[in-house]
């Protein structure tokens, strides 16, 4: 009995410590329809599948205690089996799993093929360990803040530079892979607004647990508002203030070797067209730095420059020993370009 | 060679030996299907040449297969020659055979210079990565082939291959007809029907 | 150099380091199996412990990032191939001639070398650890991950190597089994007479000679591309990366079968025993276990829906998976059947086979929610993976085999194990692998993706990872009891079993524990599939043998030839051609030597 009560109190501490919200990558609250026609099959087997263990668990342990030895009984008597019984207890699983079956087929269909020609079209490519997010019809690049409009749907092309990653927004779909010369499609159409998070689902080296992103679903308004701030040019040089101008002439500054040049993989419109590392058009307004890792505060910025590696291992930015004084600048003049 | 369970009563009446042997071919079965269903998902999709089209030399290598299948001809002979204990006769089969290995295996290995010669290799694009990885595995498996049936040539210039030893004989005879049969899938699927 | 013997009278083989560096019986190569799978698996534990203690915390900082990822593709390695396998195998050798009623398994010198090179292949793997490049890419080994561009180091030469070295000596292991089951029953043993754990393991045997040249095949094309330039899985070339998915789980699906089936039948043979009856429906639990084994090749794709093969395929690929649940079910309901009724004695066997049953249930449930393709797209990758399979490999598997360890334990060493000690191991295993593993169903479904070596706060997952965690420690102290219970019992005195402690009723209890070294001092005359328990179930074997039994000596080229084998990747992996080329000839000589070596059964 005592070992009994002893899973049961562990079962309770874990039900109940697990019961914290709030949960931002939980599949459990979609947003979306295809996120719900997930999350609906889901419950359903689940509650199919609480009904073949409370059967099956209990009828164990029904039997544990029912044909439990006593002293002096007889053996019991040698049955062999039962042809109805093993008839029956085939085909009623077999009907469950018609059950299970139909409504997954469904949904495999509903979602196949999928490509609205009034979606948004985004193209979402995967590199080591950041998101980079086109919007070829906006003529936007940018990185691992992914801005979408309510109530229109989203088709999302996802490619991957290097590795295999994948692509998983919980509240709003399910995940699909990003594969080096194939073309993957996922489509949704975001029903709230709000910020969700993101992560890559597919194990791709040193740092994948580092690899994240957040979602924005803006009012249809607000996007395109968003859209056309993004795709003006950043301020003229002459706007910027002493420090900022510091930190752009540290940005432009060519180094030894030359790849540690900031121009050598980051794009700035009017400025670089670097494409090894995330576009950093209006990088002072994200919500997140170093691939969805660290929130974008000044602080945080002044470390990532100090010692990318640390902050996150394997990082193929460079630590390339800029000074204080750089880096001071750098921040003001990254934080201009909102 | 002499191993276990030769003269013990068995539970089907085959020999152990055999059976065993089969299971290897049937695990080779498979290793042979996955090089060939590689070869036939990546044809047509090499993105640079040589292609198959123009280096491949069907006639050339309808002589090759032929001896191959020639070879397994005189494996039957030499098997029969242990069998009936006709030791001359096993001789000059089994050195047929293992000549006729050894002539595949020399127009094998010509045919691997010349296409490296041509600009194939390995590395070059789908079709040399798939071709010599298949076509060099068969390659290996006659060359071991050839090892195995020139021992037992040798036991019998030492008069120790005799009807006792049919059976291993009869093993490494599968083992050759088995190799035979991947050849000629292969000359089949690459060669004779060219999709790319 | 064979030193056959006749044994005489005599009970009991030849003793020393050399007759055990030399055995080809199947009884101690057996022992060594088990002896070198449990190092493993206490390896692979510690692994799992250093993974755990650095997800108790978010950003936690114990092991770093290149660490952790070792960590994790040496466990799931280490379980798979060096644990969970040898260990199935180390039953296989001791006990399928004893149920057979044969005297050793059809070749024991290939039974020798694969064993031996099981070893080496073990030391090969863990050896990268001395030099800091374990393999690091995970169990699977997704190209293009693997490549020389994104691992540059020796860690994916190691671990694609390792896993070639482990699939010969499983396979030449197939080999053996499929004749000596299928040719060497003792008169009267049919088929459909063979004990069900004799039965399940020929068919993991099928699924090993299958299954296992597709991924030598998969491993052949990235070692290539990795040491030759060949282009298989290179996109720049026109290569598919999926080949290697496609390739991969061609083997791993079945694989993960061959992990399975063969303790379901340890399982089939410890409940009746236990239960005092027969086992329920035996003809069906056979042929639902040739069916999973079956089928378990059709669905390989299941663990592709991510990946974008299109709806025709999820759909098979689906609705394939799903179909397995039902021979598996109709098992699980075969299983209670036989209790249902019975005597049920709770021995520690006992406890972990209906442990079995239960735990293997919740694997199960959670592996129909994966074969649903369109919900799956929220599981896979996700620690309600990792919670699925740990729940049918370790609530399932591991239990089946913690069962046969007390069930055949006095069979083998002729002593009982502590039931005291094995209840308590029991009771805290149990509470240790659900608290471990249940939060994961969890912790997966809220948003956590697995091979991460660490995660936010924000994400709410901290305080069910520390759960997770100090379940898993649970496990290593129920591994120590474990531990202290096999010390204890082999230090301690000598007992007096008897040949059937358990009243069980398969051939092997006929005979004295430990057996004698010839096992049958007469081939029996089979007429029940339950001999022992059967009236005139079979022909009398006596104590002393009638006439003195052959035994073959043991042999040192399965030794030599396994070191041949093994030296050619050690000259790969070092870029050494003299250490390759050397070993080559050794192998070459091993085989040739062996092949014309005396040695008579």
């Amino acid at each position: 009995m005592k070992p009994f009560l002893t899973l049961a109190a562990a079962l309770l501490f874990v039900g109940v410590t697990g019961c914290e919200g709030p949960f931002p990558q939980s599949t459990f609250e979609p947003t979306t329809s295809f996120a719900e026609d997930l999350d609906s099959l889901f419950m359903m087997i689940f509650w199919i599948g609480m009904g073949v263990f409370v059967l099956v668990e209990f009828g164990v342990i029904y039997i544990m205690i029912r044909f439990r030895a006593r002293e002096g009984a007889e053996d019991p008597k040698p049955v062999h089996g039962n042809t109805m019984m093993e008839i029956a207890w085939t085909i009623a699983p077999a009907i469950i799993i018609v059950f299970i079956t139909i409504p997954t087929v469904q949904v495999i269909w509903k979602d196949a093929n999928n490509n609205p020609p009034d979606a948004l079209q985004v193209q979402a490519i995967g590199h080591q360990w950041w998101w980079e997010f086109r919007y070829p019809e906006l003529g936007i690049v940018t990185a691992n803040d992914l801005h979408l409009p309510q109530g229109r749907p989203v088709s999302i092309q996802l490619n991957s530079a290097d590795v295999i990653h994948s692509f998983w927004l919980p509240r709003l779909a399910g995940k699909r892979d990003m594969v080096l010369g194939r073309n993957n499609r996922l489509v949704f159409t975001p029903d709230s607004t709000g910020e969700f998070q993101g992560q890559c689902a597919e194990f791709c080296g040193t740092s994948h647990a580092n690899m994240r992103f957040k979602a924005f679903v803006h009012e249809a308004a607000d996007f395109d508002e968003w859209a056309e701030h993004f795709t003006a040019a950043p301020a003229p040089q002459e706007e910027l203030t002493e420090l900022e101008q510091a930190g752009l002439a540290a940005f432009r500054e060519i180094r030894s070797p030359a790849s540690n040049s900031c121009i050598a993989c980051h794009a700035v419109q009017g400025v670089s067209a670097g494409i090894l590392g995330p576009n950093l058009n209006h990088v002072g307004d994200r919500s997140m730095i170093a691939g969805g890792l660290i929130e974008n505060t000044d602080e945080n910025l002044a470390s990532w420059l100090r010692d990318p590696v640390a902050i996150k291992p394997g990082s193929l930015m460079p630590n390339i020993g800029l000074s204080e004084d750089e880096i001071t600048a750098l921040v003001a003049y990254l934080r201009s370009l909102r | 060679m002499s191993t276990a369970a030769t003269a013990h009563y068995t539970s089907t009446g085959l020999d152990t030996r055999k059976i065993a042997f089969w299971a290897f071919i049937g695990s080779e079965c498979l290793l042979f299907g996955s090089l060939i269903a590689t070869y036939l998902s990546y044809e047509g999709k090499s993105v640079v040449g040589p292609y198959p089209g123009e280096i491949l030399d069907i006639p050339l290598t309808s002589i090759s297969t032929f001896v191959l299948l020639m070879s397994s001809l005189a494996m039957v002979l030499a098997l029969d020659g242990v069998t009936k204990g006709d030791n001359k006769q096993a001789r000059i089969w089994l050195a047929t055979t293992v000549l006729f290995g050894a002539i595949f295996l020399g127009f094998q290995a010509y045919e691997f210079q010349h296409f490296v010669h041509n600009g194939l290799t390995l590395s070059t694009n789908l079709f040399g990565s798939t071709f010599f990885v298949l076509t060099g595995c068969h390659g290996l498996h006659v060359l071991g082939g050839v090892i195995w049936l020139s021992s037992l040539l040798i036991q019998s210039y030492r008069n120790k291959l005799g009807p006792d030893k049919a059976m291993t004989v009869e093993i490494a005879g599968l083992y050759w007809h088995f190799v035979d049969v991947v050849w000629i899938v292969i000359f089949t699927v690459v060669y004779l029907i060219q999709r790319g | 150099m064979a030193n056959s013997h006749d044994s005489g009278h005599t009970q009991e083989g030849p003793t020393g380091l050399w007759s055990w560096i030399t055995t080809t019986d199947h009884k101690r190569i057996g022992i060594m199996y088990g002896a070198t799978a449990f190092f493993f698996l206490l390896v692979g534990g510690l692994e799992a412990l250093l993974i755990r203690t650095q997800l108790a915390k978010a950003n936690n900082t114990f092991v770093d990032a290149d660490t952790f990822n070792q960590l994790f593709t040496m466990h799931g390695t280490t379980m798979v191939f060096l644990a969970l396998m040898p260990m199935s195998a180390a039953f296989f050798n001791f006990i399928i001639p004893l149920q057979i009623g044969a005297r050793d398994v059809a070749f024991p010198r290939l039974n020798a070398f694969s064993y031996w090179v099981f070893l080496l292949g073990g030391i090969f793997i863990n050896a990268s650890f001395l030099i800091g490049a374990a393999p690091d890419a995970g169990w699977f080994g997704y190209a293009n991950l693997t490549s020389t561009q994104f691992s540059p180091g020796l860690n994916v030469d190691f671990w694609g190597m390792g896993l070639q070295i482990l699939g010969i000596a499983s396979l030449a292991a197939a080999f053996n089994f499929i004749a000596t089951i299928i040719n060497m029953r003792a008169p009267g043993m049919k088929l459909m007479r063979m004990p069900v754990f004799t039965w399940m393991s020929f068919v993991t045997q099928i699924l090993v000679v299958t299954a296992f040249p597709v991924i030598t095949v998969a491993l052949v094309f990235l070692m290539f591309d990795r040491m030759f330039g060949t282009t298989f899985y290179s996109p720049a070339a026109g290569g598919d990366l999926l080949l290697w998915q496609h390739l991969f789980w061609l083997f791993g699906h079945p694989e993960v079968y061959i992990l399975i089936l063969p303790t379901m039948g340890m399982v089939s043979e410890v409940l009746p025993t236990f239960s005092r009856k027969p086992l329920f429906g035996y003809a069906v639990v056979v042929y639902s276990g040739a069916l999973i084994g079956g089928i378990g090749w059709a669905v390989w794709s299941h663990h592709m829906f991510a990946s974008g093969m299109g709806a025709i395929a999820d759909t098979y690929f689906a609705v394939a998976t799903m179909l397995i649940a039902i021979p598996t079910g109709v098992k699980i309901f075969n299983w209670m059947a036989t209790m249902w009724g019975g005597q049920i004695r709770f021995t520690t066997s006992m406890l972990f086979a209906i442990a079995f049953i239960m735990m293997f249930t919740i694997g199960g449930i959670s592996g129909v929610m994966h074969a649903s393709a369109p919900s799956d797209l929220q599981q896979t990758d996700t620690y309600f993976i990792v919670a699925h399979f740990h729940y049918v490999l370790f609530g399932g598997a591991m239990m089946g085999i913690f069962s046969a360890m007390y069930y055949w334990w006095p069979k083998v060493f002729g002593k009982l194990m502590s039931e005291g000690l094995g209840k308590v191991h029991f009771w805290i295993t149990f509470v240790g692998l659900n608290l471990t593993f249940f939060p994961m169903h969890f912790i997966g479904m809220l948003g956590m993706p697995r091979r991460v070596y660490t995660y936010g706060p924000e994400l709410g997952l901290e305080s069910m990872n520390y759960a997770a965690t100090l379940g898993s420690f649970l496990i290593g102290i129920g591994t120590l009891v474990m531990v202290f219970n096999i010390l204890k019992t082999w230090k301690g005195p000598k007992q007096d079993v008897g040949k059937n402690p358990w009243g069980a009723a398969t051939l092997e209890w006929a005979i004295s524990s430990p057996p004698p070294v010839y096992n049958f001092s007469v081939i029996p005359e089979v007429r029940s599939r339950l001999p022992l328990w059967t009236e005139d179930g079979m022909s009398e074997v006596p104590d002393v043998p009638p006439e003195p039994v052959h035994v073959p000596g043991g042999s040192y080229w399965p030794l030599v030839t396994s070191f041949g084998l093994v030296g050619i990747f050690v000259g790969a992996i070092a870029k050494s051609v003299p250490i390759a080329a050397i070993a080559a000839v050794v192998l070459v000589v091993g085989i040739f030597k062996w092949g014309y070596e005396p040695f008579e059964m």
